[in-house]
């Protein structure tokens, strides 16, 4: 299963469906002597809640604004529904844009800022009014048609340049950061707003980020990017549990890096000498691997399992509890091995006063399953 | 309330003193009875009603408003254009020369700027017969290279702080490049632009050194008619109309800062 996920990731969402909606292949974007994209191929498929992730300068905004027209990409062609449009200026794309500035026109009112794009392409004004009407009402704004921008609020203004994009009907929505000046709370509110609108209308929507739990909680796949290239595509659960690099291991949730050498393969399973923790790990990985190769094992905090006195399991390591973390729903421990390497796990407080509470200093033994951790090799 | 220091107070009386005095005695004596400037012969407005009867200083009057009217209306349109080129070209070679040689006309002196001009026009009348003789026209292409200048930096600042995105954000929405500029761009920088035109409208009527180099014999404008006539010794009537023109513009300055700041407002929430 983790042979097939680097080369058949993409097409994996939605089999069989049907051509995708954007077509990105090989775009390279260079100014100067960055590169702020670096040959990106990507498939994106109608309907799909498809997110870029990843950190600051590392190419999200370049490439989002390569798709909506305002960048012309340095090599390499951009397809809207198989149509090249690589040289398509943007008020010829069927693509609209909500901007992370949200850019409302200061001398326009609500209702007119989001009928520009409607008297663009010359629709009759009853039919007009009709459309603003609808479109004020799917993000709840009626009562501030008549204000300037400067007469709302922060998630105001968000909803109106929401409502100003969609008000087309375009095929494709292009949103940067559309909640990063949000409080936490209202961005959680919007978070569902914009999932459960972008349901109802079928539009493809493509959404910049660079929060990790912003990308799981909405995306149908995930875009990690990193220096101006895509590190791994896949729908958030895959991308949490089976990161392809150490990179993408770490940008998303945390994690255990076990660095080591394989010895053997024994069926599906990798036997990995690991000298860190002082042990044989054991992965579950059918590729095949050379003896001898450096390979890297990763483990989720939560795959972590305690043992009980006397009991055995695979993965079995034993230390001393340095660190815990309570953080409510969970705690998080943070176990020395004897080698002075340092594994964190997490445990759910089930109980609201557990009877033998784990301590400090406290020497136990903890384990996981051979298919709940990955194998990275990069 | 703050105890303000004595002595800040009398140094900003002097300050608005030193300012204003000139021009208050001026607007005083303007109705003076008395011929003799320095007199105070009681309390009069006849210069007034003798400077409607000058047909000299009429004319002179309605030839600077034109000339002003027309270079600040020709200078908002060339500026405009000129920072739009400046802040919008992306980089290019020779930029930052260019940048400097557009407000050049700014710290040139007005001696030969002015002498400049004439020589150039000379040439031209020359070579290809145009302008014909000096005169109005060439007062007014005089006043717009320079106020062009003016309104060039003006509004380039304005553009240099508008949003770029609102721009892209239209064209996103399909509206075509011009469309573009005057639906989102122009009204955004329309208060530069009125800004822009009364500076332009201002500096031109103010201006004396260059029009007396490119002006000929048939046109005379406003400062011209001041200098000359003051020479001849300081009349009331002068008085009389230069306390008009310091009414108007004071007006007029009053009004488009009122505008601005209203527009100001209005746009940073
Ligand atoms: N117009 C430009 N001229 C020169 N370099 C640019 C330009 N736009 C972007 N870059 C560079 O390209 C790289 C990628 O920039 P980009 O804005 O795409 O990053 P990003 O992933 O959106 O980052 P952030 O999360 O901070 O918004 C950066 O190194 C940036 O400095
Ligand atoms: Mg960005």
């Amino acid at each position: 299963m983790n042979q097939a996920r680097n080369t058949a990731s993409d097409a994996s969402w939605q089999a069989g469906s049907a051509e995708p909606a954007i077509r990105i292949e090989n775009v390279t974007k260079t100014f100067g002597k960055t590169y702020a994209v670096d040959d990106v191929s990507l498939d994106i498929y109608p309907g799909e809640f498809f997110s870029l992730l990843g950190p600051s300068g590392c190419g999200k905004t370049t490439l989002l604004r390569m798709l909506a027209g305002f960048e012309t990409p340095s090599s390499g062609r951009i397809l809207i529904d198989g149509k090249d449009v690589t040289q398509v200026a943007p008020y010829e794309r069927p693509i609209n844009m909500m901007f992370q500035s949200y850019a409302l026109f200061p001398h326009m009112t609500v209702a007119d800022n989001i009928a520009f794009g409607l008297k663009q392409e010359g629709m009759p004004r009853s039919e007009r009014d009709k459309r603003v009407q609808e479109m004020m009402e799917l993000v709840q704004i009626v009562p501030f048609a008549e204000r300037k921008p400067h007469q709302l609020s922060g998630g105001q203004r968000q909803r109106v340049a929401l409502a100003r994009a969609l008000a087309k009907h375009p095929r494709i929505l292009l949103l940067d950061e559309p909640l990063g000046a949000l409080d936490k709370k209202l961005r959680e509110k919007t978070q569902f707003e914009l999932v459960n609108i972008q349901e109802r209308l079928g539009i493809t929507f493509i959404i910049v980020t660079h929060d990790q739990e912003e990308a799981m909680t909405m995306s149908s796949r995930i875009a990690l990017m990193r220096d101006g290239r895509v590190e791994q595509v896949d729908p958030p659960r895959r991308l949490y549990e089976f990161p392809i690099s150490r990179y993408a291991a770490n940008f998303i949730g945390s994690v255990n890096l076990f660095e080591g050498v394989v010895i053997e393969q024994q069926g599906d399973e990798v036997l990995l000498q690991c000298d860190e923790a002082g042990a044989v790990l054991r992965v579950r990985d059918s590729r095949k691997m050379a003896s001898g190769m450096p390979l890297c094992l990763a483990v989720r905090p939560e795959k972590i399992r305690l043992l009980a006195p006397g009991e055995e399991g695979p993965n079995q390591l034993t230390g001393v509890i340095r660190e815990i973390a309570y953080l409510g729903d969970v705690s998080i421990y943070h176990l020395e091995l004897p080698g002075g390497k340092r594994v964190q796990f997490t445990q759910s407080n089930v109980q609201a006063l557990a009877e033998q509470p784990l301590t400090w200093d406290q020497t136990v033994t903890i384990s996981w399953r051979p298919d709940s951790c990955g194998a990275l090799s990069e | 309330m703050t105890r303000r220091s004595p002595l800040l107070l009398s140094v900003l009386l002097f300050g608005y003193a030193f300012l204003y005095g000139p021009i208050i005695s001026l607007m005083v004596y303007s109705f003076n009875e008395s011929r003799l400037v320095t007199v105070w012969g009681g309390f009069s407005t006849k210069w007034y009603f003798e400077l409607l009867d000058n047909d000299q200083i009429l004319g002179a009057a309605w030839l600077s408003i034109k000339i002003a009217a027309v270079n600040a209306s020709v200078a908002v349109v060339l500026g405009t254009l000129a920072a739009m080129a400046l802040v919008r070209y992306g980089r290019f070679r020779g930029r930052a020369t260019l940048e400097t040689m557009v407000t050049a006309p700014m710290v040139m002196p007005d001696v030969i700027i002015g002498l400049s001009l004439l020589l150039l026009f000379v040439s031209m009348e020359r070579l290809t017969g145009w302008p014909q003789g000096r005169g109005q026209t060439t007062i007014t292409l005089a006043h717009i290279t320079f106020s062009m200048a003016y309104v060039t930096v003006v509004v380039r600042s304005r553009l240099a702080h508008m949003d770029r995105s609102l721009e892209e954000a239209a064209l996103d929405l399909g509206a075509r490049p011009m469309k573009v500029f005057f639906a989102i761009t122009l009204p955004i920088i329309a208060p530069a632009l009125a800004a822009g035109w009364l500076l332009a409208f201002t500096l031109s009527m103010d201006d004396l050194v260059i029009a007396s180099f490119v002006s000929g014999p048939g046109a005379t404008t406003l400062p011209m008619v001041v200098y000359s006539s003051v020479r001849l010794g300081v009349s009331p009537e002068i008085n009389a109309l230069a306390t008009i023109i310091v009414v108007i513009v004071s007006l007029a300055v009053a009004a488009a800062g009122l505008l601005m700041y209203r527009q100001e407002k209005r746009q940073q929430d």
